[in-house]
C-alpha cells in the first residue's frame, strides 16, 4: 500500500515537469473495492443521490476569500512599509526584509547566482529563510497566496470563461512541458548572457515594483499584453505554461506537508474541481477509477489555492497538514 | 482543456489506456499539430520578449549613473535582484528604478543627478547597507577588476561630518567623475555672479545645508544664493577638496576663474544638480575614472 502511494508521489513529480497523468498501473485493494462498489450502484439511486446532494449544495468562497485577503494584505504590507515608512516588510517580492530578516525569492536568487556567478552571505541567508518558509507553507502556495500576477490572472480568467461560455473565445491549450523548457532556457540564458534575463519580463517582479515604487510603467504594458493573451487565447497561459517561479516553488512543494487531500468515498466524479483548477493535471486522481487509494494527497504542482475545496459539493477535497492529524 | 471528455466515465478509460498509443482520428491529429504550433509560438513570443532586453543595452546612448558602491555595469546588472531596498533608505530619494526601456536594466536602480543627486545626507551610504546581493558594496570581491581611475586615493572626507571622530565615507571607488562639459556657458568662466534659487522656484531637488540643518535636507529652491562670482558647485559639493575655483589661463594669456575638479571627486552629481545654467555646465560622467 505504501509502495503504491510512493509510486504516485514520484509520478506526480514527473507530472509537474510536464508528463501527462496516466492511469495508475496498481491500485490498493480497498480503493479497488471502492471503485467496484461505485460501479455497482444502481444508476437511479446514484442520480437520486446526486440530485439530493446538489439541492443541499452551498456555493462557498471561503478559501478564495481568505486567499485574496492574504494576498492583498501581504502586498499592501510591502506598499505601506515604504509609503508610510513603517518598515515592516521592506523591499519588493524579489528580495525584502521582514523586520530586518532577509527574505530572497528563490527564483530570483537562482537567476542572480547564475548570472553573477558569485554568492554573498546575505543572499544565502535570505534564500534559506524563504526556502524553509515555503516548505512549511506549501511550495506553490506562493503563487496563489502571494503573487500579485496570480490575482490579476484570476480575474482575467473569469473574463475568459465568461467569453468562452458565450462561445466568443476558446481555450487553446499548450504543451505543459514548455514550462520546464522555459525554466532551463532562462537558467541557461542567465549563465550565458550574464544578465538576469527572466527578471526583466517577470510579471511578479514588475507588478510588485510598480505597486511599491510606482516605477516601470512601460513594463506594465507587457503584463497587460500577457493578460489580454490569456483572456482571448490561452487560459492562464503564463502561470500554466511559462512561469519558472511556479516550477521553482513547485519543487519546494514536493517536501511540503501542506496539501490538498482527496477522499474517494463520497466523490461522484463530476469533475467540478477540475474545471476551476489552475493545474487540473494534479486532480487526475478524481477521475473515475484513477484513485490509487481511498485517500490520495494531491501532487506538488498544486498551488493550494483552495478553489477545488470551495467547489467540491461532497467535501471530498480538503486541506491537510501531513503529520498534524497524527499529532492531534 | 478537454476536461469534459476526460471526466465522463467512458473516456476516462480511453485516456487511461494512452500508454499503448490508440489510433488517432484525423481531427485529433490536427488538434495535436495545432497544439505543437501554438507551443512553438508561445516559446518564441516569451523568449523573444526576454531577449529584446538586449536591444537597449546594445543601443545604449548614455550610461546610467548608479548609486554609490555600485559594481561595474555588467556585474551590477547581473547581481542586482531588483528589489529597490536602496530606494527605500535614501533620505533624498535620489535613487530611481529603471523601466523597460533599459532592457535588462529594468528595475535596476540609477540616479538622475540633474534631478536629484546623492548628497550623502545619510552620512553612512545607507543604500550599500540595504543591498542584499552585494551589487552595492563597501568592498569589492578581490576577483573583480577595478576600472582604471575608479579607485579613490583615500577615503573621501564628508564635509558635513568633518569634525566627527570618523569624518570619512566608506567608499573605495568613485561612481563617476565631474567634468566641466560646457565651459562656454559656465558663469564663473564668464566672470558672472549668481543671485536667487539655483534652479528656479519650481525645482524639487533637495540638498542638505549644514548652515540650516545637519540632519534634514531641504529643497534647493528654499535656499537662494547670492554670489559675486558663481561658485555654487563648490559651495554645494559634499566632499572635501573635490572641487574649487581656480585661476586658469586661456591660450591668449588672459586669466579667468573656473571650477576645477580634483582627485577626491566621487561622482555624486551634486554640482550637476545645483549648476544654475541650462543645460548644466558641469556634468557627471557615469562610470568614468579620474584623469590627472
Amino acid at each position: 500500500m505504501k509502495e503504491i502511494l510512493r509510486q504516485r508521489f514520484i509520478e506526480q513529480i514527473f507530472v509537474m515537469f510536464g508528463r501527462e497523468p496516466r492511469k495508475p498501473a496498481q491500485i490498493t485493494e480497498r480503493a479497488l473495492r471502492a471503485h467496484e462498489l461505485k460501479r455497482m450502484t444502481n444508476k437511479q439511486d446514484l442520480q437520486a443521490m446526486k440530485a439530493h446532494m446538489r439541492s443541499h449544495e452551498e456555493k462557498s468562497t471561503r478559501w478564495r476569500n481568505r486567499r485574496w485577503l492574504t494576498l492583498i494584505a501581504i502586498n499592501l504590507l510591502f506598499v505601506l512599509s515604504f509609503a508610510l515608512d513603517i518598515q515592516i516588510l521592506e523591499g519588493a517580492l524579489t528580495a525584502s526584509r521582514f523586520i530586518g530578516f532577509h527574505l530572497i525569492d528563490l527564483n530570483s536568487a537562482i537567476q542572480v547566482m547564475l548570472a553573477h556567478k558569485h554568492i554573498i552571505t546575505n543572499l544565502l541567508i535570505g534564500t534559506a529563510t524563504v526556502l524553509v518558509l515555503w516548505i512549511l507553507f506549501g511550495g506553490r502556495s506562493f503563487c496563489s497566496w502571494v503573487c500579485p500576477y496570480h490575482l490579476l490572472a484570476e480575474w482575467a480568467e473569469k473574463i475568459h470563461l465568461w467569453l468562452a461560455a458565450k462561445k466568443l473565445v476558446t481555450d487553446q491549450p499548450i504543451d505543459r512541458r514548455l514550462r520546464s523548457v522555459f525554466w532551463v532556457a532562462f537558467a541557461l540564458l542567465a549563465v550565458v548572457t550574464g544578465y538576469t534575463v527572466f527578471e526583466s519580463i517577470s510579471p511578479t517582479g514588475i507588478l510588485s515594483r510598480a505597486m511599491i515604487y510606482g516605477s516601470g510603467l512601460l513594463a506594465l504594458l507587457w503584463v497587460l499584453a500577457l493578460l489580454v493573451f490569456e483572456i482571448f487565447f490561452v487560459r492562464r497561459a503564463w502561470c500554466r505554461y511559462a512561469c519558472p517561479i511556479g516550477l521553482t516553488y513547485g519543487v519546494v512543494g514536493i517536501v511540503s506537508p501542506v496539501r490538498i487531500k482527496y477522499t474517494l468515498d463520497g466523490c461522484f466524479h463530476e469533475g467540478d474541481c477540475r474545471k476551476v483548477c489552475l493545474v487540473p493535471h494534479v486532480l487526475d486522481t478524481v477521475i473515475k477509477g484513477r484513485a490509487v487509494d481511498t485517500e490520495v494527497p494531491i501532487g506538488p504542482d498544486c498551488t493550494r489555492c483552495g478553489l477545488c475545496v470551495d467547489t467540491c459539493p461532497t467535501g471530498s477535497l480538503k486541506f491537510e497538514v501531513k503529520g498534524l492529524s497524527k499529532l492531534m | 482543456m478537454s476536461d469534459a471528455e476526460e471526466t465522463s466515465p467512458g473516456s476516462a478509460e480511453k485516456v487511461g489506456a494512452g500508454r499503448t498509443a490508440p489510433p488517432q482520428s484525423k481531427e485529433r491529429k490536427q488538434q495535436a499539430r495545432r497544439r505543437v504550433l501554438r507551443t512553438i509560438l508561445l516559446t518564441g513570443g516569451v523568449l523573444g520578449a526576454a531577449l529584446s532586453g538586449y536591444l537597449p543595452i546594445a543601443y545604449a546612448q548614455k550610461t546610467r549613473l548608479r548609486p554609490p558602491g555600485a559594481l561595474d555595469e555588467q556585474d551590477f546588472l547581473s547581481s542586482c535582484i531588483k528589489c529597490g531596498q536602496c530606494v527605500q533608505v535614501c533620505p533624498v530619494q535620489a535613487i530611481k528604478l529603471a523601466d523597460l526601456a533599459d532592457g535588462y536594466g529594468q528595475g535596476v536602480p540609477y540616479i538622475e543627478a540633474r534631478e536629484q543627486a546623492c548628497d550623502f545626507s545619510c552620512d553612512a551610504v545607507q543604500c550599500i547597507l540595504a543591498c542584499p546581493t552585494g551589487s552595492l558594496t563597501y568592498r569589492k570581491p578581490a576577483f573583480m577588476p577595478v576600472r582604471p581611475g575608479a579607485k579613490l586615493a583615500s577615503k573621501p572626507i564628508l564635509l558635513a561630518k568633518e569634525s566627527d571622530a570618523e569624518p570619512t565615507l566608506n567608499l573605495a571607488e568613485r561612481i563617476g567623475v565631474a567634468r566641466l562639459t560646457r565651459p562656454e556657458s559656465c558663469l564663473a568662466i564668464q566672470g558672472k555672479g549668481f543671485k536667487g534659487p539655483a534652479r528656479g522656484a519650481e525645482f524639487k531637488g533637495e540638498l542638505r545645508y549644514m548652515s540650516v540643518d545637519r540632519w534634514k535636507p531641504i529643497p534647493i529652491s528654499e535656499h537662494p544664493y547670492d554670489t559675486a562670482l558663481c561658485d555654487l558647485c563648490v559651495q554645494a559639493c559634499p566632499v572635501k577638496g573635490a572641487i574649487s575655483i581656480e585661476a586658469v589661463f586661456a591660450p591668449d594669456g588672459s586669466s579667468r576663474k573656473s571650477p576645477v575638479v580634483h582627485e577626491p571627486c566621487v561622482g555624486c552629481g551634486v554640482c550637476e544638480m545645483v549648476c544654475p545654467t541650462e543645460p548644466a555646465s558641469i556634468e557627471i560622467m557615469p562610470g568614468e575614472g579620474w584623469r590627472a
